[in-house]
């Protein structure tokens, strides 16, 4: 049988006496997209930042690709192929849109201690960023500085820089927030093509667009796992029902 | 209008132009005071520059750059005092020395960020203050005369005023030159994305503290060579060069000039210089004309002197 892509053993964290993640387990296969659901508090974001390595565990072990990466600094997650998108959109707002994800490019491409070369004129860089974005629809926006642009757009590019590292594994913490209808559908679209070139761990409020990209959900409460499997599944688990869809749909509803 | 040719960019031409022939000027006009004013205006320019690489690039906000003034002209002066006068000594062990203590202070500053960075950087220049003004053997408090200025080769003299201020500003337009090729450079991208958004950094792969080390460490060597040509301009040096004042003045041309901006610091170095010296020949309470002035331009001229220009360009091209 395949190792999985991603491995998750007991995984304990907890802030000040709150247990934000309590002995979790999870697998993620290579080539899945696997949701993460859970109500407000469940422990979603901390759970994706101990994956890229922003907060430490307090116990537990974390393997991707078959090494164990618990205590691996952030950076060389990223090397290895496990690239994280950020809930709360973190980008170089000051610099162009380019220039983003060419350094997510440059990232991938040895060290950068090169004083000389004009790295804008860097075909082996600005090729793949302008791929990425292209990927992403935003080619018309390349030089555009970061800050002038939509929410919506910096969504786009959090997500070409994540893509320019040719990683193996997405992290995607809440792609849709914040998004109108439109640009969300977009999104969900752009999801549905990359799922078929790489493994997606998905963290995402917006329950339609969960139902329709996973193949497997995990669904948390009070940072435990409290059920796994095909989305139909989850939608008949009666466990989840009364942790959490019922109170979801309530508010889709509204 | 294409970007070459902007107003922007024909002020700065028009300066470096000014810059280079400001000798001829002092030939035909016999005024030598403006000679000495510039070079002194064109060595205070390269360490704003080297300042701006860290602080206007890298978001560094090091509050004791002037320490590589002293560490550079204390190079110069203590080697001239010992009988060591070979420029081709001095300024290596200038810019060496200077090297050194960059790499000990940004060691341990750059672990911190915020106004920790900033009392560290502070603290560290201080503590060399003080430890020079203690060394009895080399003037203390009082300062070291310089008797001989750095010795290089047959016709290059530095105690020839125009000969020394070409040599200053080659070395100035020579810094300029690396810092443009710097932040261009891969290198300058990763310190760019760093000032911006460093967790973001390095949550793509990218090691920053050492980038930003290195980049803290050339900044403090182009910095303690200009240490060295204070030194030979005013043949002699003092704790009061190192002092934190001086490192303010610094952070003052780079802001008035344009932080982020290659020939911002220069531009900023010398508005600054000028406007001191005009302004103290009309009163001798000059600073209550340049406090608000400095105050005007941080709050509505966000990229400095160099930023106005750029904005006004931009109007201009439309």
């Amino acid at each position: 049988m395949n190792e999985p892509l991603l491995r998750v053993e007991n995984l304990a964290k907890r802030f000040d006496g709150i247990v934000a993640t309590d002995h979790l387990g999870l697998t993620v296969e290579s080539g899945e997209l696997h949701a993460v659901i859970g109500p407000n508090g469940a422990g979603k974001t901390t759970l994706i930042s101990q994956l890229g390595g922003q907060l430490a565990p307090d116990s537990g072990r974390i393997y991707f690709a078959g090494s164990d990466i618990t205590a691996m600094p952030m950076y060389r997650r990223g090397l290895l192929g496990l690239a994280r998108s950020f809930q709360i959109t973190s980008l170089f707002l000051d610099l162009s849109v380019l220039d983003n994800v060419t350094l997510a490019v440059q990232a991938h491409a040895g060290h950068s201690f090169r004083f000389w070369h004009d790295v804008r004129a860097e075909k082996a860089l600005r090729e793949p960023a302008r791929a990425a974005l292209a990927r992403v629809g935003l080619s018309d926006r390349a030089d555009r500085i970061t800050s002038a642009l939509s929410h919506g757009e910096h969504r786009l590019i959090e997500l070409a820089m994540a893509l320019a590292g040719r990683p193996r594994m997405l992290l995607l913490d809440e792609p849709m927030a914040g998004l109108g209808p439109e640009e969300s559908a977009r999104m969900v679209e752009m999801l549905r093509a990359l799922k078929k070139e790489l493994t997606i761990l998905l963290v995402e409020h917006d329950m339609e667009a969960v139902f329709a990209l996973a193949d497997r959900i995990t669904v948390l409460v009070y940072g435990r796992v409290i059920a796994t499997g095909a989305p139909a599944d989850i939608r008949s688990n009666a466990a989840v029902r009364e942790a959490y869809l019922g109170e979801a749909e309530g508010t889709d509803h509204a | 209008m294409s970007a070459a040719l902007s107003f922007r960019n024909l002020v700065v031409c028009a300066l470096m132009i000014a810059l280079v022939l400001l000798p001829v000027y002092v030939k035909v006009s016999g005024n030598i005071f403006v000679l000495t004013l510039f070079t002194r205006i064109v060595i205070l320019g390269l360490a704003a520059v080297s300042l701006n690489l860290i602080l206007g690039y890298g978001g560094m906000m090091s509050f004791g750059h002037a320490v590589y003034l002293g560490i550079g002209g204390y190079a110069v002066g203590i080697l001239a005092h010992e009988g060591i006068t070979s420029g081709f000594v001095q300024w290596p062990v200038a810019v060496a020395a200077s090297a050194a203590f960059a790499l000990v202070i940004g060691a341990l500053s750059l672990r911190t960020r915020g106004v920790y960075f900033i009392m560290i950087t502070l603290a560290f220049a201080q503590m060399a203050y003080y430890v020079i003004a203690g060394l009895a053997r080399y003037g203390g408090d009082d300062g070291l005369t310089i008797y001989k200025r750095s010795q290089f080769f047959a016709p290059l003299d530095l105690t020839n005023k125009t000969q020394f201020y070409y040599v200053c500003l080659a070395v100035l337009f020579g810094a300029i030159y690396v810092t443009y090729r710097l932040v261009n450079s891969r290198f300058g991208l990763v310190i760019q994305g760093s000032r911006s958004n460093d967790v973001r950094m390095r949550a793509i792969g990218f090691p920053t503290y050492r980038y930003r080390l290195t980049c803290f460490v050339v900044a403090g060597m182009l910095c303690g060579l200009a240490g060295a040509l204070i030194a030979n301009n005013t043949d002699f040096v003092s704790p009061s060069m190192m002092y934190w004042t001086r490192s303010g003045d610094l952070i003052i041309m780079v802001v008035l000039g344009g932080m982020g901006s290659v020939v911002g610091p220069l531009i900023g170095a010398v508005a600054l210089l000028v406007l001191e010296e005009l302004l103290s020949g009309f009163t001798e309470y000059w600073q209550i004309i340049l406090g608000p002035l400095l105050l005007l331009i941080v709050l509505f001229a966000r990229g400095g002197i160099d930023g106005l220009l750029a904005k006004f360009s931009a109007r201009v091209g439309a």
